[in-house]
């Protein structure tokens, strides 16, 4: 039977038949059926990563086991846990993710397939630098992979959206807390410039740091900002010291909102009301991890905010040296009036070696635009051309629109990938909407 | 495949060398199209369609001749086109289309079988190629270029007009029976276009140029809508029209 899927924008659905293998041996057997196929998790990336139309997508949400935590902090995870599941069990043994990104709706086998990074990469690095370990099935047949063992399936799969085979379970490295809490220091910039200073030069004394940036202002506020960083508290550091699971959300929106809801104006206001209800300047102030971590989370379905055409969101990496190359994005998008609802500013630390891992040393800058003014497909074309010349590139999770040569020239380590790729799927059996779009895996 | 502004990459157009269709053409090769096969019956037409492709950003194109005078070839041309293709098809245009001076050939069998080959009864068989193709492939799109003379069919264009009736009523069918499916099926509906085709005519309100209907197609292949006006204000001036009175209706269209 055929099951309409979406990517988290709600763009380009597809129809696939979806599968849901509990267990190492299923997911053998539906390779050794021969089908196109793909794995999928909670379906958190925003394009088409996770769809395969007319073909096999198989659902990672069956793989449920969860080891206990050894004292050293180190966990087994089934592939379809949600970084929210384990937070429940860790946080109250007083261990927290090593790297979370903005929701915790997101699986093990999903965090490493997108490689993910939270406000810490300029300090801890993305997903997979803290993964022991993982089991992936390929069509070949199952693996257990690791920095040393198959140390370059490993590093092709992080990163690669699922194209090198099921990962089934994960063995990740968890980071011990003494609080629920961060400590967070928030300052307003009134231009860019000010704030990618601010963080270029203090950013490496917290563990956290993001920039919200306004996309919307022109002239002398194009690009004014907020910016919080935070630490973990210490048991000392707070008056009470807790250690909470996180609550579920509460707020749901229920049905898809008009499409013109966000617009440039509606969005231009709401920017103005975040940007002076924030402190100048606020040293710190006690937050739970979820309100710092993961604010979006309390409202489920926020996507259909955005209404019946969906969004994009463009996210962007360039080099430490091409600051110019972000407020260039920025200027661009302000100058043609295309909304930005949200727009996140961080600085990346080093890459690892993952062959399709998104990030690398420098900036990056997110953005959420609704789907409908007629001139956004060209203005991110356009900068999509200014992050190459940067010698940046754009990140696969957040993706539905590259073209294809562009995302060679943005990933030129592809025929490494690709050579790996073919020892473990010689029949090409792997592959997805975003890996035809792309052509990133042949016919 | 379509990115998130349903922009294709691999196109087939039946009818490629139409003014209609190679405006179309070329804002879909600006966009994200690098594959096209065109389908026409004049080689010499095609080829200049598809050295403009190339100059707008095509990377591979082909042409295909066929003939619409009999229904006989038209799975057999769908094939060829999709085998040309040589990748999953994202978007078939179906853009062929006769206009003939009615009051010429009405009374002619041998002219009025021409007419309702081209504008209807081949156009039926190569959609049912189409679409069996496009299921088994499970992704794509139809793309019919429809009328909005088949809305109220008038006097002075009764053949061409009925039998653009007859494909925009059978697509409007053909695309629920698509739902589910993975494929979807678009009607176009332009008012009178300024092309070769309708040369000579006289004036008629609403009268745009081929590449406005093109800027009307790359918003509707976004939104998805089932049917795309063009211009837009059209699906209102006919939402009225079609419920006018005949004496009305044939007075306000008797010179045209």
């Amino acid at each position: 039977m055929s099951t309409k899927l979406y990517g988290w924008g709600r763009t380009a659905p597809s129809f696939s038949t979806v599968v849901e293998p509990d267990s190492d041996a299923q997911v053998v057997n539906e390779f050794a059926t021969g089908s196109p196929l793909i794995p999928r998790g909670l379906g958190r990336s925003y394009g088409d990563a996770a769809q395969l139309s007319g073909g096999v997508v198989m659902s990672n949400l069956a793989l449920r086991s969860m080891s206990p935590i050894d004292h050293d902090g180190v966990v087994t995870l089934g592939a379809g846990v949600s970084i929210d599941e384990l937070l429940r069990v860790a946080i109250p043994q007083g261990w927290f993710v090593p790297v979370t990104p903005g929701t915790r709706q997101v699986t093990m086998g999903g965090a490493v397939a997108a490689d993910v990074h939270g406000k810490n990469h300029h300090v801890d690095g993305s997903f997979a630098n803290h993964v022991r370990s993982m089991n992936l099935v390929t069509p070949s047949g199952p693996h257990e992979v690791s920095p040393n063992a198959d140390p370059e399936l490993f590093w092709a799969t992080v990163g690669a959206m699922g194209l090198t085979g099921m990962i089934t379970s994960v063995t990740l490295q968890l980071m011990p807390i003494e609080t629920d809490h961060v400590l967070v220091d928030t300052e307003r910039f009134n231009t860019l410039e000010g704030v990618m200073a601010s963080m270029r030069e203090r950013d490496d004394a917290y563990q956290y740091s993001v920039a919200w940036v306004d996309c919307m202002s022109r002239g002398a506020h194009m690009g004014r900002a907020i910016l919080t960083r935070a630490t973990h508290a210490r048991a000392h550091e707070v008056q009470e010291p807790t250690l909470d699971a996180p609550r579920a959300s509460k707020v749901v929106v229920p049905f898809d909102a008009p499409s013109g809801l966000l617009n440039p104006l509606s969005v231009r206001a709401f920017n103005e009301v975040w940007f002076r209800s924030s402190p100048k300047f606020q040293e710190g102030e006690a937050q739970s991890l979820s309100a710092f971590f993961h604010p979006l989370d309390g409202v489920r379905d926020w996507n259909r905010l955005y209404g019946k055409k969906g969004f994009v969101q463009y996210q962007f990496c360039v080099p430490d040296d091409q600051p110019d190359a972000v407020v260039s994005c920025v200027e661009r998008l302000s100058s043609s009036g295309v909304a930005s609802f949200l727009a996140v500013l961080k600085r990346f630390g080093p890459s690892n070696p993952g062959l399709l891992s998104f990030p690398m040393p420098g900036w990056t800058l997110a953005l959420d635009l609704p789907v409908g003014p007629s001139a956004l497909p060209s203005v991110l074309d356009d900068l999509d051309e200014l992050v190459l010349k940067a010698g940046g590139r754009i990140y696969f999770a957040k993706d539905a629109r590259l073209a294809p040569q562009n995302a060679r020239r943005m990933y030129p380590r592809i025929d490494e990938f690709l050579a790996i790729k073919e020892r473990v799927d010689p029949r090409h059996q792997l592959t997805s909407d975003l890996a035809r779009r792309l052509q990133l895996v042949g016919k | 495949m379509d990115n998130a502004f349903g922009q294709p990459q691999n196109v087939v157009v039946l009818g490629g060398s139409s003014d209609i269709a190679r405006a179309i053409t070329r804002k879909l090769c600006a966009a994200r199209a690098h594959t096209v096969v065109l389908a026409g019956r004049n080689q010499q037409l095609l080829d200049s369609a598809a050295a403009e492709a190339q100059e707008y950003g095509a990377t591979k194109t082909d042409t295909v001749i066929f003939e619409a005078s009999h229904t006989t070839n038209a799975g057999h041309i769908v094939s060829e086109c999709f085998e040309k293709v040589g990748d999953r098809v994202d978007l078939v245009i179906v853009a062929i289309g006769l206009l003939n001076n009615q009051f010429e050939i009405e009374n002619d069998a041998s002219e009025v079988n021409e007419m309702v080959m081209a504008n209807f009864a081949w156009p039926v068989v190569a959609l049912a190629e189409t679409r069996r193709r496009l299921v088994e492939q499970g992704s794509g799109r139809i793309l019919v270029i429809s009328s909005v003379a088949s809305v109220r069919v008038r006097r002075s264009m009764y053949l061409y007009a009925g039998a653009k009736a007859g494909l925009d009523r059978l697509c409007v069918g053909l695309a629920d029976s698509l739902e589910g499916t993975g494929v979807t099926l678009q009607l176009l509906r332009p008012g009178v276009v300024r092309s070769r085709m309708t040369e000579g005519q006289s004036p008629v309100p609403f009268t745009t140029g081929v590449n406005e209907v093109a800027e009307n197609v790359m918003r509707g292949l976004a939104s998805g809508e089932r049917v795309i006006w063009s211009p837009p204000i059209l699906r209102y001036v006919f939402g009225v029209l079609r419920h006018l009175p005949a004496p009305i209706f044939r007075r306000i269209t008797a010179d045209r």
